[in-house]
């Protein structure tokens, strides 16, 4: 059982990272990853958000979704951003060093597709309340480790010579599709 | 330490999002561009940069790129009609909520119908169907448009960006199933003798053809930037600069 709970973490950090596997959560990867800092700091608010989102998730799992199907999106939104905007306003009463470290991520990644995404593949998956929890740590910390490589390579990038044309976005995209194209030699980690 | 503190600041702040389609007041448009100004000028996914992740997760093919195109188009025209008939009934402090729950609603339909008419594909595209909620495209096309102008010009709006991402998504889907499995649509164009590029059809080839595509926009747009000063240092051409 745990050693299952401990493929789910590393499958959904190494192999099928959310980034760069999945192509979840691409706003904060293409906008907040110029600075390292910046990047640690965002993927700290998501692993924090994907963890509240899992935990929602199986709630209405568990209790609501079985007698109303067709409500699933709506009630997983509503449910999450609601979630989320009252944590803030906790964390903002409680703790204003942390608020002002992560405060101003956290409206911003609540209507990110990696949120979304965690709820809908764990429940697609049949994950109960504990493999939920290791699938969106293990998320949380894929995310953060593809947005904090981004940012590393970009800051190399911004002293190196690059010709005019590629500074942008077209650079950011080839450099993650080389980064994705390396998450790939993960693969070889799963086991039959 | 400031940031974006609502979603409008966040599909404001979306890479290269630069005010696109925000309307300053007074500021008027003609119905042509508010058609045209979506499908190429502000193309969402190959200038805006919004959408990005359909974009790159279900172009592997044409068959689902041009599902998830029809499919989002759908969804943002249903959005842009409703929020543009209930623009006055919506107060302004919960008008983000309710546009996501609008959006949700619609999704729940195409969700069901692709479900219900084309299983392959609805299986096929997976969790994505139900990430067009939030794509940020649509969001911000109710934000910045739907909300604030006349049901036409809402409809209009919502026609021109949905067919500029439905030719974005066919333009990224051809190019992965050409070179990664040498077929358009499923049939064969390379014949037998092509060793098809894997890559493409796979994570990575998405980022990089998009990347490519970008480039190579930059570059065109670069020349025809540098066009434009020839032409105003020498208004009446060489004729008159040799004259002089």
């Amino acid at each position: 059982m745990s050693s299952d709970l401990f493929w789910i973490l590393i499958s959904a950090m190494l192999v099928n990272n959310f980034t760069l596997h999945l192509f979840l959560g691409l706003c904060p990867f293409m906008g907040v990853s110029a600075k390292i800092a910046t990047a640690l700091r965002m993927g700290a608010a998501n692993i924090f958000v994907l963890t509240i989102t899992s935990l929602a998730a199986s709630f209405l799992n568990a209790y609501v979704l079985p007698h109303a199907p067709y409500l699933r999106l709506i009630s997983f939104i509503v449910v999450i951003a609601s979630l989320v905007q009252i944590v803030e306003m906790t964390i903002k009463k409680v703790s204003p060093t942390l608020f002002r470290e992560l405060g101003i991520y956290l409206p911003l990644i609540t209507t990110n597709c990696a949120i979304l995404g965690l709820a809908i593949f764990q429940t697609n998956r049949g994950y109960g309340f504990l493999e939920g929890l290791a699938f969106a740590i293990g998320a949380g910390l894929g995310l953060t480790l593809a947005l904090v490589l981004m940012a590393s390579i970009r800051e190399r990038a911004e002293l190196a010579d690059i010709p005019a044309l590629a500074k942008g976005m077209g650079l950011v995209l080839i450099i993650a599709g080389s980064l994705s194209l390396a998450f790939m030699g993960f693969a070889g980690l799963s086991t039959p | 330490m400031t940031g974006p503190e609502s979603a409008t600041e966040l599909v404001r702040h979306a890479p290269g999002a630069h005010e696109a389609g925000v309307l300053l007041p007074g500021q008027t448009t003609t119905p042509g561009h508010d058609f045209l100004r979506g499908v190429w000028e502000e193309n969402p996914v190959l200038v805006q940069m919004l959408g990005l992740c359909p974009a790159l997760a279900v172009t592997n093919t044409v068959a689902n790129s041009l599902a998830m195109g029809l499919a989002t188009f759908f969804v943002l025209t249903g959005s842009s009609l409703l929020v543009s008939i209930f623009k006055n009934l919506i107060p302004k402090e919960v008008r983000i909520a309710s546009f996501i729950l609008i959006i949700a609603t619609f999704v729940t339909i195409a969700d069901l119908t692709l479900a219900a008419v084309v299983p392959n594909i609805h299986k096929a595209l997976g969790a994505f169907i139900a990430l067009i909620v939030v794509n940020c495209m649509i969001l911000g096309r109710q934000e910045a448009f739907a909300s604030k102008r006349p049901v036409g010009r809402a409809l209009l709006d919502a026609f021109g960006t949905g067919v500029g991402f439905i030719i974005a998504m066919v333009m990224m889907g051809s190019i992965r199933e050409l070179l990664g499995n040498g077929s358009l649509l499923g049939y064969s164009v390379f014949g037998p003798s092509f060793e098809p590029w894997i890559i493409m059809i796979l994570p990575p080839g998405g980022f990089l053809t998009l990347g490519i595509i970008l480039l190579a926009f930059g570059w065109w747009r670069g020349r025809k930037a540098a066009e434009v000063p020839m032409v105003r240092r020498w208004p009446h051409g060489v004729a008159s600069r040799r004259a002089a």
